[in-house]
């Protein structure tokens, strides 16, 4: 019929993203030599004057990275990855001896902060969020640090963490996602080279939102950070991570690490908006988002939640996950992906439930437009102990236009006879009926795709802390509109 | 609201809601809507073939005919929806040729469809719905956009007026709404978008005689000199409670017979049968 061409026409139109993140910050870097082998890792380690351990850690993880293969169960396709082609670590020159304070930062980079919305000037900033700021392979400023110490949280580069708390480090790092892990979380723990580093102590609410934006920078640049969270006994803590990077020809490698520790009382809220650089409407170039997120409930009643906004990367391949093993612990993972173009995500969460009475639920919404495909791809696992747990899933897909894809891979495995599982899934289309209605009470078709689509995620936009919500709600209509708006 | 100082004094008698035909007109007035010699396909088979309707300000029509007549493709090609293409004729609104204009630019200009079945927009609540919506028309006229206590403001004094509940603007668009709420959220809208010509499709299929009565209560109350209504019915209930200066016969994609809110009558009594065979 006339009218659908018409529609999915005009829809895909709007469904050109246009990416206003995609500038190069002209900056004389550091870069090690290209390629990667074991010296690669000892030139990083010697960067970061690690201990002799993590060098030790590093190395194991490199040479049993070479004995793997990468994982080709999920339904993305990307040529092979030339990883000698890479560099692997890039820094800002003069950023040797770690951020340093504000006033030292090179303006260039604070210009480029500021251009991503990211001021770093405290005042300037959203009072009540910290900002952990990674350029390339290093942190370049770290805000309202004082403030926090005032409390007791540590929130700081890893590679300052090293310095300032090796032991928290050593005794935690690797343990939720151990270097065997998977070849991308692997390739991580080999060449790590910076990322935040959250500790809360006993009994502390961490008085402001702590955040790390990541920025790509440098060409042919891999970025490989690394996040550490522990929040002990009784705390709560909330992170959000943002990531853009420049538009290029070339595939840029993202592999980071995140790993969270959550002990008896306490609650993590992590939320990531990411909107890496998708590669352009023919497919070429972006980000590979390679990423292996997981959090352990490790206390009882403890509580990890994830909340996930998806719209950039050329492919994301990220499952956040939680292993529930405290009793009465809480798992819970909130999810948007938004494809478009070419763009493929195969993204999901899995619940390990290990202790008693755990309780997980999964919000997932996915948005596919253009030519992209996306996967939900989850697991949730009853263990034989893990008497009366039980999962709500909700996997939710909207496709925009006739030549995108949206597919549900649910696992589900239960060992336990007393807990519950339940999944429900829908799949649907924005309407001509709705876009009419809309465009009739005076909506312009762009924003009424938005609208639309904003309702469709609300749930989970709703999880966001408030500060970001608001960025968000836009960043979802501008990854399938033709204009900001 | 473009007011145009003839038409208050001149109009008057036409709001006074007595279904009064006789009115003079002032010749040079703008008509509000003009339609000359309406042809329309849809995937190639003809469904309106040659219409003229003129409408002055703050006059009520009733466009009455039977299933597939053409009366919700007329509806739809005012207000400018994708898949149905004008073969002749033109619509003039305003003294402005409609042809070619998208659908939103016609509702920035005033003119309003009340859906025969109001579409669903799941997790988007009825206020942020319609607060958009006004500020997309106020954006197109390049006029200040409203800021949240200004647009609280407007949507009480409005469901105040029409007697509805604020529980019903938190909810999502049409989500969960019975019949009559939906159409009820229908007048509500209109109310608030202040259009100029409003075209109700079929506001009364699906409802009982109570939600019609509310219905019709709250046209009513929107009645205006210089603001038009077409009301587009299959059946002349409706008309029992919304009064109105002129009702046509649409039948077979032209208009019949044209005449006063007696026809609507006449036709409730012999039903459409005698146009079948004006056709046959």
């Amino acid at each position: 019929m006339v009218a659908t061409t018409k529609t999915v026409e005009q829809v895909q139109e709007l469904a050109d993203d246009k990416y206003k993140y995609g500038f190069v910050t002209d900056i004389e870097s550091e870069t090690a030599p290209k390629g990667l082998n074991e010296d690669t890792v000892r030139f990083i380690s010697a960067k970061k004057n690690e201990p002799e351990w993590l060098l030790e850690w590093r190395l194991k993880a490199f040479r049993h990275w070479l004995t793997m293969s990468e994982p080709k169960w999920s339904k993305v396709t990307f040529p092979p990855i030339d990883y000698q082609a890479s560099y692997y670590y890039s820094a800002p020159k003069g950023t040797d001896d770690g951020p340093k304070s504000l006033d030292e930062v090179d303006p260039e980079l604070l210009k480029t902060y500021e251009k991503l919305g990211i001021p770093l000037k405290e005042q300037e900033f959203l009072s009540g969020v910290a900002v952990d700021a990674v350029f390339d392979s290093v942190s370049v400023a770290t805000t309202f640090k004082v403030k926090l110490e005032e409390v007791g949280v540590i929130f700081c580069p890893i590679s300052e963490a090293l310095e300032k708390c090796p032991d928290l480090v050593k005794k935690y790092l690797g343990t939720v996602v151990p270097y065997t892990d998977n070849k991308h979380a692997t390739l991580n723990s080999a060449v790590f080279t910076d990322g935040s580093f959250v500790y809360i102590p006993p009994g502390v609410r961490c008085p402001m939102e702590l955040s790390t934006y990541f920025r790509i920078n440098a060409k042919e640049t891999g970025q490989f950070e690394r996040t550490l969270i522990i929040a002990d006994k009784d705390s709560y803590v909330s992170y959000l991570e943002g990531c853009t990077a420049p538009m290029r020809d070339e595939n840029q490698l993202h592999a980071a690490v995140v790993e969270l520790i959550a002990l008896d009382d306490a609650e993590i809220k992590y939320s990531t908006v990411q909107n890496w650089y998708p590669g352009d409407e023919n497919g070429k170039g972006g980000i590979y988002n390679f990423v292996t997120k997981r959090g352990a409930c490790r206390g009882r009643n403890s509580k990890i939640s994830w909340t996930q906004v998806e719209t950039g990367s050329a492919i994301t391949w990220k499952y956040p996950s939680c292993i529930l093993q405290g009793d009465n612990s809480v798992g819970e993972f909130y999810s948007i992906a938004i494809t478009n173009n070419c763009q493929q995500a195969d993204t999901g969460t899995k619940m390990i439930h290990l202790g008693r009475n755990t309780t997980s639920k999964i919000i997932s919404k996915g948005i596919s437009a253009g030519r992209a495909n996306q996967t939900y791809r989850g697991l949730v696992k009853m263990s034989p102990k893990a008497e009366g747990a039980r999962n709500f899933t909700q996997c939710d897909s909207l496709l925009i236009g006739d030549q995108c894809g949206a597919h549900t891979v649910p696992y589900i495995e239960s060992k336990n006879k007393t807990a519950i599982v339940e999944h429900e899934a829908t799949t649907s289309t924005i309407s001509e009926d709705q876009l009419f209605y809309l465009r009739q009470r005076g909506i312009p078709a762009e924003a009424a795709v938005a609208l639309v689509v904003n309702g469709f995620c609300r749930e989970v936009l709703q999880q966001l802390p408030m500060e970001f919500a608001v960025e968000a709600q836009k960043l979802v209509g501008i990854s399938l509109e033709g204009s900001v708006g | 609201m473009k007011r145009k100082s003839w038409s208050v004094s001149l109009l008057k008698e036409a709001s006074a809601r007595t279904g009064s035909v006789e009115k003079k007109v002032n010749k040079k007035a703008i008509k509000m809507l003009e339609i000359k010699n309406l042809h329309v396909s849809v995937d190639g088979a003809e469904i309106l073939k040659g219409i003229d309707l003129s409408i002055d300000p703050g006059e009520m029509h009733a466009i009455m005919g039977p299933n597939g007549s053409g009366k919700s493709t007329l509806s739809h090609v005012i207000a400018g929806r994708d898949g149905y293409e004008i073969t002749g004729g033109r619509i003039i609104f305003q003294g402005e040729d409609l042809t070619g204009m998208e659908p939103e630019e016609r509702a920035a200009k005033g003119i309003f469809l009340a859906f025969q079945y109001p579409v669903e927009i799941p997790g988007v609540a009825n206020t942020t719905f319609l607060k958009e919506a006004v500020n997309a028309i106020h954006r197109f006229k390049g006029e200040d956009e409203l800021d949240a206590m200004q647009f609280v403001k407007i949507m009480r004094a409005k469901t105040k007026e029409l007697g509805i509940s604020d529980d019903m603007l938190k909810r999502a668009v049409n989500v969960g709404f019975s019949g009559g709420e939906k159409k009820r959220n229908e007048i509500l809208q209109m109310a608030v978008l202040n259009p100029t010509l409003a075209i109700l499709d079929e506001t009364d299929s699906g409802l009982d005689i109570d939600a019609l009565k509310i219905v019709a209560e709250g046209v009513n109350k929107l009645r205006a000199p210089d603001r038009s209504m077409l009301i587009i019915t299959h059946y002349q209930r409706l008309l029992d409670y919304i009064v109105p200066d002129k009702v046509h016969v649409l039948a077979h994609g032209r208009i019949q017979r044209t005449g006063g809110k007696e026809l609507a009558l006449e036709l409730e009594e012999n039903g459409y049968a005698e146009f079948d065979e004006a056709v046959a």
